[in-house]
């Protein structure tokens, strides 16, 4: 199964030499790194090339990274049910660079890219109906960035007097509270026992420095 | 004769009627009675489970997926524990699995009973739903003899399940099993030849494989268009490589053949079920690693290692080597399919949930352009529609 999806990662990689960064086959999983702005021509070639075939876009998702410049990824996942495979498809970018919408290629694409510009406020250039989908009507912000509180910036309740629903800042009665459990149990793959929180605490220290 | 100008009429369906399945809003517009287009707006019970998922470690975050699609929650804690039982690089104990795969096709039957029967309920027929409730109540009693819950059960573990089956319970769903088929072909008859069902369903909201596939349509909505494609067939999980059952499909893809289809999954859920009551082989039901699973209630009382192993395991939980994993299962309503990002901590970095309902009520529009008003309820009630899971 491996062996398969290495070749078919190469095959990718020979057809589209300057759209994929890099392919790798990770737990059993495809995953193929191409540049945004390529996305529509790669996922065009991924559906309609006989060795791929993936018909089916299942999902399409962003995950956040803060730390880095381009601190999105978009991740497109695939299915083919020919070859009876899947592929991942991941490309990167930043608050302020759009991604092509993809649309055009996968129908199913329209809900879920409005999801993750919802979500995380990446915007897809010439996507028909690029709304809001998931958060209510009105909402601000883009919930499932890192830097967005958990709790969110508002809450709602129903006013009496004004006989409406008012929205207002979230007053918490209580902190929310996050355990700091890393500790000297010994994690899973984690080399030596009891060095994680050295390791942590260098790192913050670094951290302070900058 | 002068021209007239005729508009359009926009109608609100829901988020209120009983048809909607819960909370659609949705946008109609219509000329005359026919559906000119038909904009779904979702969100109304968006909860916020994939954040909050984030701020909680592996054991935490698997109740929520119970609460996703809460007619079959078996299925989508099914998805969760294979991921991340793929990133700790461990398998489940055999009859852990065996256990899995009998409850997913119980959750199988709980959701098709309820489905089919609401969708009846929705065309009007009364019957088939107060029926299929009492099996659906005691499909829901054994959930509770084995987790405690009848809905959120919250039973499958990483590395297998939470407890083994009580005595006993084994015999009754198999006795279950024999009395089944008979409530199976009372509703059918009330409903698969009935006029009146036929002329709500049949060539209504059909669409073709290709179409089926550009939208993202997975599980029996995808099979009704004629594609056999079943993962758990395709990408056998747990024990699902060595049960024999088939798979069946339709041929127009309308609602008549979803109901068909269903109908059908749950007389092969029968079988597997059987299957896994028969071949379910002795032993531990999780694995013996109590880095992840909890050690006995009676280890820890002997044990200081085993009261620390659990200590550690309900407060810091276990931590999940850094990688990222697609893992889906075939759930009933289709590709329910997990993303799940490890940053090596004892929390998920990123949990993406992938529902089928969010791309089958996405194509909504597709199926109701140019049937008429009352169709649109025929198609919500066949596509299979849950919110839970389309607004998580």
């Amino acid at each position: 199964m491996d062996l398969a999806l290495n070749d078919l990662g190469e095959l990718i990689a020979t057809a589209l030499p300057n759209e994929v960064i890099a392919t790798g086959v990770a737990k059993g999983e495809l995953v193929v790194n191409v540049h945004s702005d390529t996305i529509v021509k790669v996922l065009t070639f991924l559906r309609d090339d006989v060795h791929c075939q993936f018909k089916v876009l299942m999902d399409v998702c962003g995950v956040d990274y803060p730390d880095r410049d381009e601190r999105f990824d978009v991740v497109y996942n695939l299915l083919s049910m020919v070859h009876n495979q899947r592929v991942r498809v991941k490309v990167r970018t930043a608050e302020k660079i759009p991604v092509p919408s993809v649309v055009s290629v996968f129908s199913s694409a329209n809900w879920w890219e409005r999801e993750a510009w919802d979500l995380f406020g990446i915007y897809f250039s010439g996507h028909p109906d690029l709304r809001r989908i998931l958060t209510d009507y009105g909402f601000e912000g883009h919930p499932l960035r890192k830097d967005f509180p958990l709790s969110g910036y508002v809450e709602i309740r129903y006013d009496d007097e004004q006989k409406r629903v008012v929205y207002e800042p979230v007053k918490m009665a209580q902190d929310f509270r996050n355990f700091d459990f890393v500790s000297p149990w010994e994690a899973m793959g984690a080399p030596l026992p009891g060095d994680e929180k050295a390791e942590q605490a260098d790192d913050a220290a670094g951290e302070g420095d900058s | 004769m002068s021209e007239k100008q005729i508009k359009n009429y926009n109608l609100n369906f829901g988020p209120q009627h009983p048809s909607a399945h819960g909370v659609l809003r949705l946008v109609l517009e219509l000329d005359g009675e026919v559906i000119d287009r038909a904009d779904p707006h979702v969100g109304l019970l968006h909860r916020g489970t994939e954040k909050l998922i984030e701020y909680k470690n592996y054991a935490q975050a698997m109740p929520y997926f119970d609460r996703l699609d809460y007619v079959s929650p078996q299925n989508q804690e099914h998805a969760f524990v294979l991921a991340t039982e793929k990133l700790l690089g461990i398998e489940a104990a055999p009859r852990g699995q065996y256990i899995r795969v009998l409850f997913a096709e119980i959750g199988r039957v709980l959701n098709h009973i309820f489905t089919n029967c609401a969708f009846a309920m929705d065309l009007g027929a009364m019957t088939p739903m107060l029926w299929a409730f009492e099996e659906r109540e005691k499909l829901m009693e054994f959930c509770e003899r084995v987790s405690g819950a009848r809905m959120h059960m919250a039973y499958f573990r990483t590395g297998g399940v939470a407890s083994d089956m009580p005595d006993g319970l084994a015999d009754d769903i198999d006795a279950w099993c024999d009395q089944f088929p008979q409530m199976l072909d009372d509703v059918e008859t009330l409903l698969t030849e009935n006029r009146i069902f036929k002329q709500r369903t049949v060539d209504i909201g059909g669409l073709s494989a290709e179409e089926a596939m550009d939208w993202g349509f997975s599980g029996p909505n995808l099979r009704a268009c004629g594609v056999p494609w079943d993962l758990r067939k395709a990408q056998p999980y747990d024990v699902y490589d060595k049960m024999d059952f088939d798979i069946p499909v339709g041929k127009t893809g309308d609602c008549y053949d979803r109901y068909l289809v269903r109908m059908s999954e749950m007389r092969q859920s029968l079988r597997i079920i059987k299957q896994c009551l028969a071949d379910m082989p002795k032993g531990p039901v999780k694995v013996d690693n109590h880095k992840i699973t909890p050690p006995s209630r009676g280890d820890m009382k002997q044990s200081m290692e085993s009261l620390i192993h659990h200590f550690k395991l309900f407060t810091e939980g276990y931590h999940v080597p850094a990688g990222e994993t697609y893992t889906a299962v075939e759930a009933p309503k289709g590709e329910f399919g997990v993303y799940l990002v490890s940053d090596g901590s004892n929390k998920p970095y990123r949990c993406k949930i992938r529902p089928p309902g969010f791309a089958h009520l996405q194509a909504l529009e597709l199926v109701s352009k140019g049937y008429m008003l009352a169709d649109v309820v025929a198609n919500i009630g066949s596509l299979d529609i849950v919110f839970g899971e389309i607004d998580r």
